[in-house]
């Protein structure tokens, strides 16, 4: 950095650079939401293998059947499945956003950080105690719906704090859960879409717009 | 027509002190650390910089404990940033005038 300054075009872009490096988690990478997209997709994968397996020719079917709870088999499964593809997406999005700062030469762990954590995680625990209830409620058919609603409130939040892409990635999210909650029989399919084929979208979308063009540079 | 360099802050033409007035409008405080950081400066260099700033009461200091450490936190003055946004829009005059 220069220390004394001449042009004013040159002063305005530094002022707008630091402001904007200041104020947004700028090591966002793309490639984690594409990463996060095939954690759901394989996921979901195994859920539909799974409900295909019990003799259960539909989703909706599956969701009636008195057997599922969070004890029984199926509910240990899809919980588990669950569980294991939010961790690997975290550890994704942890891992990516790390390289990415590293490359950059910029701090990871900044205030601003710490302000898209919690502003991403109070809806996201919210919706996970929710889920829990639902599902100790045996209220199975809306959790694909309430997971898809939470998240994109979470996104929406957060995403003031980030590339704008999250707040229309949370909205597309919240549309997508009202979705799965009016036509329940299609849950699994809409929280495919939502958590799989969106992931893929915007984070190629995120990738090409602010990663691959630098490298070109 | 006034001339629009005389609303060109004398404080601000070091990129430095610019730069640190920048991060302190959009955000509500930041510490030490942070600012060296976002900066790329080293300790002296920062230090030095926040103290004129400080001595022209453009931003406000402050000191607290977490644990043992001290955390030493800048926030800007109402002051500053009037000073800041009447720098602001002199540069905007001196761009479109060009």
């Amino acid at each position: 950095m220069e220390s004394e300054s001449t042009n004013p075009n040159n002063d305005l872009r530094a002022i707008r650079d630091i402001m904007e490096r200041s104020s947004r988690f700028l090591s966002l990478s793309g490639l984690a939401g594409i990463f996060a997209g095939l954690c759901a997709l394989i996921g979901a994968f195994f859920a539909w293998f799974y409900i295909f397996n019990s003799d259960k020719e539909r989703f909706g079917e599956f969701l009636r059947s008195t057997d599922v709870s969070i004890t029984s088999g199926i509910g240990l499964y899809l919980s588990l499945d669950a569980i294991l593809v939010l961790v690997a997406a975290i550890l994704g999005a942890a891992c990516f956003s790390r390289r990415k700062a590293r490359q950059a030469g910029q701090p990871v762990w900044t205030p601003t950080t710490r302000r898209l954590i919690i502003h991403l995680a109070i809806p996201l625990l919210t919706g996970g105690i929710f889920i829990l209830i639902l599902t100790l409620r045996n209220h199975l058919e809306l959790v694909a719906s309430v997971m898809l609603i939470f998240y994109g409130l979470s996104l929406v939040n957060a995403g003031k704090f980030t590339f704008s892409e999250i707040h229309y990635l949370g909205l597309t999210e919240i549309v997508l859960g009202i979705l799965a909650g009016v036509f329940v029989s299609q849950g699994l399919l809409v929280w495919t879409i939502g958590f799989g084929l969106m992931h893929l979208l915007y984070g190629s979308i995120m990738y090409y717009r602010y990663e691959r063009q630098k490298k070109v540079v | 027509m006034k001339n629009p360099i005389s609303n060109l802050q004398k404080v601000f033409e070091s990129r430095i002190r610019l730069g640190i007035m920048s991060a302190l409008m959009v955000n509500d405080t930041l510490d030490f650390n942070t600012l060296k950081g976002l900066l790329g400066l080293t300790d002296g260099n920062l230090a030095s910089h926040l103290k004129a700033l400080e001595q022209q009461e453009i931003i406000v200091v402050s000191k607290q404990f977490i644990g043992r450490k001290t955390s030493t936190s800048y926030k800007a003055t109402g002051h500053g940033r009037e000073l800041f946004r009447r720098h602001l829009a002199a540069l905007e005059k001196l761009i479109n005038q060009k």
